[in-house]
């Protein structure tokens, strides 16, 4: 137990979890104190001891379905397909044979299989949804012995043949028939077995209203989720018996969602880091509000002291100080939108605005070859989410082709709006500064740089690439305070953190 | 003395002893809760409770404290909170008193003045410390249970405060020594997770976090805390409570919300939700204007069929 428990906790550690010492020897000591058998009970009790955030739940729970799945009480695929119930036409896999052994489920169609699942969902019948789940594996994902994968793939290949999209839309329709004609059907046949599941139990015959449906598709939904969940945990475990659990655990690891790279993010990445996002604003604010508060404490204060003194008999034993009004700074945001960099910029205007209220204004524009202020979308735009979600379809960017031009919308920005720029701004231009060799314009920012307060440059590119191909960065940089690399979350909150 | 206070007799039994008296105390608990607290007995370590608002963080204290019919001390953390209002501080107005007195003895000659250490170490007794909630959680002798609410309203600075209190259960008074707990409270921290708390704290304690409870669990939580409501009342109460939790919303309905949903719709003597009620009713659950719209035009009960 104790090997197993250092390899995982090894795992934990690279997946960027921070297990000291003395968590790993709380973890043994908690294992100590349950019944070794129960494998819900080891996994809180090395949850609450390992896991000291809830953002890293995600990454301990791949983790820790890895490393324990085998030794759980079905202890290898073969053994778990003998079990009894698990569905008609099975033959129990011998144990090395399990992969190979997918050529055996001939005798399951798969129209059968949508039956049992159409039957399984309806009913809310869980074993027979963990039969489905093992058995649609066996039949759909198609698995290769030894490939070094992490299993989404063979996910999505057994999902595209299940069609749960098309089962869903059934089921919702059965209900509304069978819900429809209830009419004249006596009231018993609705009590005892309620086709819609536990939703319309008890409920008058009649047309479905729109709530009912609605309740009727989520509680569906919800199975559906059930389902997958039994689905992956299926492909993972057999996944685990062909290759092992640490080859396994290093092709699914995941880096949290502040170290993703925002160029490189997949969708699902994408959702995870908007998701972690509002947390940390949260927390960045209430930090730099603080920080505003406590920190800045200015020079003596001798009128103040000598006040003070006078209740000490004229000893100044209680120095007083100034405490100067920190002026706020305003920010310009002027962001590339083009495709490369997009999901860096609708980070950066997130953050940015979901911390408003520690700068005085806010102004934003935003470009690809032409240049469009988007301040008003966010005034006028109840959650941040969604204006940024708005940036993207009506700020007027394109000027000739759509590919970005750094020079002219930059030419742009000062001809029209740069006169407004006073000496309390700073600026944040953010992008690659990749100009598919149009004229760089460079003396714009050293205009700007004049003007404004500070100039700072993100880039969502590694520093190593600077300069690279067309990146023209250097160019600009030279004019700026600052250019620094901005890419994943946790850099961009550090610069913003930095910037106060 | 130099032993760390012993553990006293273990509280409970086992996890379902946990789960089944924090259902008696009107707390419904899933496994994963009750393991953490059966084993923040075994090891003798607080709990670090964390989870969005109104989701019973509290509340799980309270129900312990009741279960085991044990007291509850409580601190209530707020920006500014010092040690002087979480540990101890000196009676000084009493130590002044005692002065006082010293001094008019001194006059009157009829005892003799006591000297200068033995007057000191008069003024420094215990009779003149007053206990704040977490050294009167350290010195009780009967059982205790230790809220300290809302841990994440501190400053970091303060925050290492509770170090001591926390992993060694003692507290060192300068002019004492150290007191150390005759039994081991058992201890709750909250956080709403506004900061990242230290690393030095986090380490010290076995982490909790809640989330929005499961159907059959916020089903049994209406269930058990709404009397005269129907069992198909509390199912509908949950799934649509569910249903909007899965919408985008700036604040999603918590288990407090659910349950006073539950209650005025009880109140108002509806036996099931239809459209028109959950309309009328949606600003019991939801307090955001553009929550509430989105609400329902999801649900579908603006048109009203």
């Amino acid at each position: 137990m104790l090997d197993v428990l250092t390899g995982f906790v090894a795992e934990l550690r690279h997946a960027g979890l921070p297990v000291s010492v003395a968590e790993e020897a709380d973890a043994a000591e908690a294992v100590g104190h349950l019944p070794l058998e129960d494998r819900q009970a080891i996994k809180f009790a090395l949850g609450a001891t390992l896991v000291k955030s809830a953002n890293h739940w995600r990454a301990f729970d791949t983790a820790f379905e890895i490393y324990f799945s085998m030794r759980g009480p079905q202890f290898s695929v073969g053994q778990d397909e003998a079990l009894p119930g698990t569905g008609p036409g099975l033959v129990p896999g011998e144990g090395e044979g399990r992969m190979a052994s997918t050529g055996d489920m001939e005798p399951v169609t798969p129209e059968e299989i949508a039956a049992m699942l159409f039957k399984a969902l309806r009913d809310g019948d869980q074993v027979l949804l963990g039969a489905v789940a093992r058995l649609a594996v066996a039949r759909f994902s198609a698995m290769e012995a030894g490939r070094p994968v992490g299993g989404t793939y063979y996910l999505y290949r057994t999902l595209r043949n299940l069609d749960l999209d098309g089962v869903l839309a059934r089921l919702v329709a059965e209900a509304r028939t069978l819900a429809g004609d209830g009419a004249g059907v006596p009231d018993a046949a609705v009590h005892g077995e309620a086709p819609g599941g536990p939703v319309l139990r008890g409920r008058r015959p009649g047309r479905l209203t729109a709530l009912e449906e609605r309740l009727l598709e989520d509680e569906y939904r919800a199975r559906i989720d059930e389902l997958k969940k039994e689905i992956e945990a299926e492909i993972r475990r057999r996944l685990v018996a062909d290759r092992g659990a640490e080859a396994l655990a290093r092709s699914v690891r995941k880096p949290l969602p502040e170290d993703v790279d925002f160029m490189h993010a997949t969708r699902d990445e994408l959702e995870a880091m908007r998701k972690a996002i509002q947390p940390l604003t949260r927390k960045l604010a209430t930090r730099l509000a603080r920080k505003r508060r406590h920190l800045h404490r200015g020079p003596l204060d001798f009128r103040s002291t000598m006040r003070h003194s006078l209740s000490y008999g004229g000893v100044p034993v209680e120095p007083r100080f100034k405490h100067p009004k920190q002026a706020k700074p305003e920010i310009w945001v002027v962001a590339d939108i083009s495709g490369s960099v997009a999901a860096f910029a609708r980070f950066t205007l997130h953050l940015v605005y979901a911390i408003a209220s520690q700068f005085s204004k806010v102004r934003s524009f935003v470009f690809i070859d032409g240049i469009d202020e988007v301040t008003g979308i966010f005034d006028r735009s109840d959650t941040v989410t969604e204006a940024v979600h708005r940036v993207n379809l009506e700020a007027d960017v394109v000027w000739v082709d759509g590919h970005s031009d750094y020079g002219h919308a930059l030419t742009v920005f000062y001809e029209r709006w740069g006169h407004e720029i006073g000496p309390k701004a700073s600026i944040l231009l953010l992008g690659d500064a990749r100009n598919n060799y149009h004229a760089s314009q460079a003396w714009v920012v050293r205009e700007l740089r004049n003007r404004a307060r500070r100039v700072f440059w993100l880039n969502p590119e590694p520093r190593s690439y600077w300069g690279s191909g067309d990146s023209i960065l250097e160019q600009y940089a030279q004019y700026c305070d600052a250019a620094y690399e901005c890419r994943n979350l946790r850099q961009l909150e550090a610069f913003v953190e930095h910037l106060m | 003395m130099t032993a760390s206070p012993e553990k006293g007799e273990p509280r409970f039994a086992s996890v379902d002893e946990v789960r089944e008296g924090l259902a008696t105390a009107g707390y419904i608990a899933d496994d994963g809760l009750s393991g953490v607290v059966y084993l923040a007995d075994r090891l003798a370590k607080p709990i670090l409770v964390e989870g969005p608002a109104g989701t019973g963080k509290t509340e799980l204290a309270k129900a312990t404290a009741s279960f085991l019919g044990s007291r509850l001390i409580r601190l209530q953390c707020y920006e500014g909170l010092d040690e002087a209002k979480a540990l101890y501080e000196w009676n000084y107005k009493k130590q002044l008193l005692r002065i006082q007195i010293e001094r008019g003895a001194e006059g009157g000659g009829d005892a003799r003045p006591l000297g200068w250490e033995s007057l000191e170490e008069d003024l420094f007794s215990e009779e003149f410390l007053l206990t704040r909630p977490l050294l009167e959680a350290i010195r009780a002798s009967d059982p205790v249970v230790l809220l300290v609410d809302e841990i994440d309203r501190l400053e970091i600075e303060t925050e290492a405060l509770l170090l001591e209190v926390l992993s060694d259960y003692q507290v060192s008074i300068p002019e004492l020594g150290t007191i150390r707990a005759t039994q081991i409270p058992l201890v709750f921290l909250t956080s709403n997770n506004t900061r990242d708390l230290s690393e030095a704290l986090k380490r010290r304690c076995l982490f909790l976090h809640l989330d929005y409870p499961s159907l059959e669990r916020e089903r049994a939580i209406v269930l058990a805390k709404v009397p005269q409501v129907t069992e198909e009342l509390a199912d509908q109460v949950a799934r649509i409570v569910r249903s909007l939790r899965s919408l985008d919303l700036k604040k999603h309905p918590s288990i407090s919300e659910t349950i006073d949903w539950a209650r005025t719709l009880v109140l108002l003597g509806i036996e099931a939700v239809d459209s028109d009620t959950a309309r009328s009713t949606l600003h019991v659950l939801l307090k955001h204007r553009s929550d509430i719209e989105v609400a329902a035009k999801e649900l579908a009960v603006v048109s009203g069929y």
